[in-house]
C-alpha cells in the first residue's frame, strides 16, 4: 500500500482473516462483505429468471417437467408441465431480489463504504451493531435459499406463492417453505432496521465540522432518507407476515373470512412497506447517479437544494400511494381517485431529479467514461419506467394492464434497469477507489452495451406482450404470444452473459489490474471526501476529522 | 493501533457477538419451524439460549466500556438518537396490529362477524374492571419510573432512585399477573376467530414488551446497586425509562380501542 505510506499510515494490515472479515467493525470491509454477497444472491436470483426465460422461450412445456427438470428441451409427450416449479422460481427471484440483492448493495454495501466517508466520519455510529445487520442478511439468506429446497406446497420443494405472500394462498400452502421465508424476511428486516438506525445516528451525530444538514452529498442524503423509509415501513411488513405466521400455525382467522378475517387487510399492510420499499430500492441509486453525472460532465450538481428537498419529497409521498398496486380489488371510487392523483403527485419531485440530472449535464464537457454510460442508461431506463408508472397510475386503464406483463416491463425498467444500472454505475465509479485496481475501459464498455441492449430486448417487448393481453406468472402461454417472448428470451441470455463476462473481468481486475496510484482517478468534479483519500483507503480513514476546506468547494450560501 | 485522531467517536475492536448472534438466530428460527411442524423443540431452544448469550455477553461489553469513559457526551448523543428510533421503529410494528384491528372494527366482515363488532358470538371484557386496574398500574409504574429519574438527575439521591425503580419493577410484574389472569378468563379463544386474533396478538406483543422493559429496569436496578449511574451520565437508565413510557403509551392506546372502544 504505497499510498497509505505516503500519506503516513501504518499500512500493515495485522488483522488474522476470520478477524477482518467476521469479525468486523470497520465499516469499509463491511461494505465490501454486502456487496460480494450481495453479487453472489444475485447470481442465484438471475440464475432463476434465465431458466425462466429458458422455458417461456418457445409456447409449451419444455424444461420444467413433473418427471424432472432439465436443461435440454423434452419432447411434449415426455413433459408433464410442473407450474409448481415455475412459482417456487418467481418467489425465490422476488425474494432474493427485493429483500437480498438490491438493499443490500446499495444502502448495506454503497451506504457503509461511502456515507461516512462522504461525511467525513472516522466509522458508523454503531460500528459492532452494523456487523450485527451484515451477519443477520447473510442468516436470512441462507434461510431464504433453504426455503427454496423445503417441503412446500403441492408435494414438491419450495413455495409458489409469489414475493408478496398473498393469502390465501400463503396461508394454505403446505409444508414448511413458506414458514422459512417468512421467518427469512423477519431476518432480513430487522438487519435493514438495525442498518437504519445506524445510518441515520451516524448522518445526524457524525458529520464533519462545518458540514451543516444542506452541505451533505448527495449521495448520503439518499442513504439518509432511504434509512427513514426502512425504519418506518419494515416493521409494518414484520406485523403482516407474523399475522400470516399465526394464520398457517396457529389458527389465527387475520386473513380467513371464515373467521372473520379479510385477505385484502393483508395487501394493505404489505403494500405500505412495499411501495416505500420500491424507494428504499431506487433512492440510494440516485444518490449515485447525481455524483456519477456531475463528474463526468465536469460541473457542479444543478440544484442541490432541490434535489435534496426532491429526495425528501419523494419519501414523504411514498408512503400514501401504497393502494394504487391493489386497484383491482374492489375499493371504493373514491379510494381509487385518491392513490391515483397521489401517485402522479410522485412524478414531480422525480421530474425534478431527472431535469436536474439533464441541466448538470447541459453545457457540461460530457465524458462518456464508463460510469457515465451507465448513468446516462440509467436516466434514459428509468424514465420509461416511469413513464410507463403514470400510465399504471391510472386507475381505469390499470383494469387492463393490471397483472400483465405492462407491470411486468414496467417495474423491471425502474428496478432491473433503473436500480440495477445505478448499481453498476457505482461499481465502476467507485472500483478504483476501494480495490486500488482500474478496470480496462473497453471491457465496462463491452458490459454496459451487452448489458443495455440485453436489457431492453428482455423487457422492452414485455410492453407489447401486455398490452396484447398475456398476464404474468404463468409457465406456459398460446403461440399468439410467441415472437416476443422468443425475442425478451434471447435479451435475457445476453443480458446473463454481459453479467458472466462483469464477474470474470471483476476476479481478472482484482487480481492483475492496473494499480491507480491516485487518490482521485477521474477529475476535479469529483469533489467529495472520499476522493481525498488513498485508494483503497486504510484501515481507519479520518481518524484525524476533515477541514472544511477539503470538501467544502461550493461558493458560500 | 497507535494512530493518532482527534475526535471523540467510539471506534470498537474487532467482535464476534455479532456473528454468533446472527448465528444463534438462525438455528432459533430454523428450530422454531421445526418445532410448529410438529419435531422436537431442542433446536429452538439452543438456537434461543445462543442468542439470549450473546445478549447478555454484548451487552456486559457496553457497560464496561462505558465504565472505562468510551461514551463520550457526543456517543452518548449518538446512543440516544440509536434508541429513540428504535423505538419508533417499535410503534411502527404496533401499527400493524392497530391496523388489523380498526380495519376490523370499522369494517366487519359479513361472515362470521355479521357485519358487526365485535362479533355477535363473542363474549368480551369489561373495560372497567380489570383492564381499569392494570391501566392505573401501568401508570403509576410509569410515575414511578420518572420519580427514580427526577432522584437521579435532579437530587443524586441513590436510595429514592432505588426506590422508584423497585415499585416500578413490581407494578409491571403485578401488570403481567394481571394480564395472564385476563387472558386465563377470557371467554373467546386466539383461533378461529378475528376478535380473538387481533385481542390477543395486540395485548400479547405490549406483554411480551412490558416483559422486556421490567428485565430492562431490573437491570438498571442492579446497574445503581453497582454504582454505575451519575446525575450527568446515565444513558442505560434513560432507554429504559424512555422504553416504559412507550410501553404506557401503546398500553393507553390499547385501553381505549382495543377495550372501550372496541367493546
Amino acid at each position: 500500500m504505497a499510498d497509505a505510506a505516503v500519506h503516513g499510515h501504518d499500512g500493515h494490515d495485522e488483522r488474522g482473516f476470520f478477524t477482518r472479515w467476521f469479525m468486523s467493525t470497520n465499516h469499509k470491509d463491511i461494505g465490501i462483505l454486502y456487496l460480494f454477497t450481495a453479487g453472489l444472491v444475485g447470481f442465484i436470483s438471475v440464475a432463476f429468471t434465465v431458466y425462466m426465460r429458458m422455458e417461456l422461450m418457445n409456447p409449451g412445456v419444455q424444461y420444467m417437467c413433473l418427471e424432472g427438470a432439465s436443461l435440454l428441451p423434452q419432447a411434449a409427450a415426455d413433459c408433464t408441465p410442473n407450474g409448481h416449479l415455475w412459482n417456487v422460481l418467481i418467489t425465490g427471484h422476488g425474494i432474493l431480489m427485493m429483500f437480498f440483492v438490491v438493499i443490500p448493495a446499495l444502502f448495506g454495501g454503497f451506504g457503509n463504504y461511502f456515507m461516512p466517508l462522504q461525511i467525513g466520519a472516522p466509522d458508523m455510529a454503531f460500528p459492532r451493531m452494523n456487523n450485527l445487520s451484515y451477519w443477520m442478511f447473510v442468516a436470512g439468506v441462507s434461510l431464504a435459499v433453504l426455503s427454496v429446497f423445503s417441503p412446500g406446497g403441492n408435494g414438491q420443494n419450495g413455495s409458489g406463492i409469489g414475493w408478496v405472500l398473498y393469502p390465501p394462498l400463503s396461508t394454505t400452502e403446505a409444508g414448511y417453505s413458506t414458514d422459512l421465508a417468512i421467518f427469512a424476511v423477519h431476518l432480513s428486516g430487522a438487519s435493514s432496521i438495525l442498518g437504519a438506525i445506524n445510518m441515520i445516528t451516524t448522518f445526524l451525530n457524525m458529520r464533519a465540522p462545518g458540514m451543516t444538514m444542506f452541505k451533505v452529498p448527495l449521495f448520503s442524503w439518499s442513504i439518509f432518507v432511504t434509512a427513514w423509509l426502512i425504519l418506518l415501513s419494515l416493521p409494518v411488513l414484520a406485523g403482516a407476515i407474523t399475522m400470516l405466521l399465526t394464520d398457517r400455525n396457529f389458527g389465527t382467522t387475520f386473513f380467513d373470512p371464515a373467521g372473520g378475517g379479510d385477505p385484502v387487510l393483508y395487501q394493505h399492510i404489505l403494500w405500505f412497506f412495499g411501495h416505500p420499499e420500491v424507494y428504499i430500492v431506487i433512492l440510494p441509486g440516485f444518490g449515485i447517479i447525481s455524483h456519477v453525472i456531475a463528474t463526468f460532465s465536469r460541473k457542479p450538481i444543478f440544484g442541490y437544494l432541490p434535489m435534496v428537498w426532491a429526495l425528501i419529497a419523494i419519501g414523504v409521498l411514498g408512503f400514501v400511494v401504497w393502494a394504487h398496486h391493489m386497484y383491482t380489488v374492489g375499493m371504493s371510487l373514491t379510494q381509487q381517485s385518491y392513490f391515483m392523483l397521489a401517485t402522479m403527485v410522485i412524478a414531480v419531485p422525480t421530474g425534478i431529479k431527472i431535469f436536474s440530472w439533464i441541466a448538470t449535464m447541459w453545457g457540461g464537457s460530457v465524458e462518456m467514461k464508463t460510469p457515465m454510460l451507465w448513468a446516462f442508461g440509467f436516466l434514459i431506463l428509468f424514465t420509461m419506467g416511469g413513464v410507463t408508472g403514470i400510465v399504471l397510475s391510472q386507475a381505469a386503464v390499470d383494469r387492463a394492464y393490471h397483472d400483465t406483463y405492462y407491470v411486468v416491463a414496467h417495474f423491471h425498467y425502474v428496478m432491473s434497469l433503473g436500480a440495477v444500472f445505478a448499481i453498476f454505475a457505482g461499481i465502476y465509479f467507485y472500483f478504483p477507489k476501494m480495490s486500488g485496481k482500474m478496470y480496462p475501459e473497453w471491457a465496462g464498455k463491452l458490459h454496459f452495451w451487452a448489458m443495455f441492449i440485453g436489457a431492453n430486448l428482455t423487457f422492452f417487448p414485455q410492453h407489447f406482450l401486455g398490452r396484447q393481453g398475456m398476464p404474468r406468472r404463468y409457465i406456459d402461454y398460446p403461440d399468439a404470444f410467441a415472437l416476443w417472448n422468443q425475442v425478451s428470451s434471447w435479451g435475457a441470455f445476453l443480458s446473463f452473459a454481459s453479467f458472466l463476462f462483469f464477474i470474470g473481468m471483476t476476479f481478472w481486475v482484482l487480481v492483475k489490474g492496473k494499480s491507480v496510484n491516485l487518490a482521485n482517478p477521474w477529475n476535479e468534479h469529483a469533489d467529495t471526501l472520499e476522493w481525498t483519500l488513498p485508494s483503497p483507503p486504510p484501515e481507519h480513514t479520518f481518524e484525524i476529522l476533515p477541514k472544511q476546506s477539503e470538501w467544502d468547494k461550493g461558493p458560500a450560501h | 493501533m497507535a494512530h493518532e485522531k482527534n475526535h471523540d467517536y467510539h471506534i470498537l475492536p474487532p467482535s464476534l457477538w455479532p456473528f454468533l448472534g446472527s448465528v444463534g438466530a438462525f438455528v432459533m428460527l430454523l428450530g422454531a419451524v421445526l418445532w410448529m411442524k410438529g419435531s422436537a423443540p431442542y433446536m429452538f431452544f439452543i438456537g434461543l439460549a445462543l442468542v439470549l448469550y450473546v445478549m447478555f455477553a454484548w451487552w456486559s461489553e457496553v457497560i464496561a466500556e462505558s465504565n472505562v469513559g468510551d461514551h463520550t457526551p457526543v456517543v452518548r448523543i449518538g446512543l440516544r438518537y440509536g434508541f429513540i428510533m428504535f423505538i419508533m421503529s417499535e410503534v411502527m410494528f404496533f401499527a400493524a396490529w392497530f391496523w388489523s384491528f380498526f380495519k376490523h372494527a370499522m369494517y366487519p366482515m359479513a361472515t362470521f362477524s355479521e357485519g358487526q363488532w365485535p362479533p355477535p358470538s363473542i363474549e368480551v371484557f369489561d373495560p372497567w374492571h380489570l383492564p381499569l386496574i392494570n391501566t392505573l398500574i401501568l401508570l403509576c409504574s410509569g410515575a414511578a419510573a420518572t420519580w427514580a429519574h427526577h432522584a437521579l438527575a435532579h437530587e443524586n439521591n441513590r436510595k429514592d432512585m432505588a426506590w422508584g425503580l423497585i415499585i416500578a419493577i413490581a407494578l409491571g410484574v403485578i401488570f403481567t399477573f394481571f394480564q395472564a389472569y385476563e387472558y386465563s378468563h377470557a371467554a373467546f379463544g386466539f383461533s378461529g376467530n378475528i376478535y380473538g386474533a387481533n385481542f390477543f396478538m395486540a395485548t400479547g406483543f405490549h406483554g411480551v414488551h412490558v416483559i422486556i422493559g421490567t428485565i430492562f429496569l431490573f437491570v438498571c436496578y442492579l446497574r445503581l446497586r453497582a454504582g454505575h449511574f451519575t446525575p450527568e451520565k446515565h444513558i442505560g437508565f434513560e432507554a429504559a425509562a424512555w422504553y416504559w413510557h412507550f410501553v404506557d403509551v401503546v398500553w393507553l392506546f390499547l385501553f381505549a380501542s382495543i377495550y372501550i372502544w372496541g367493546s
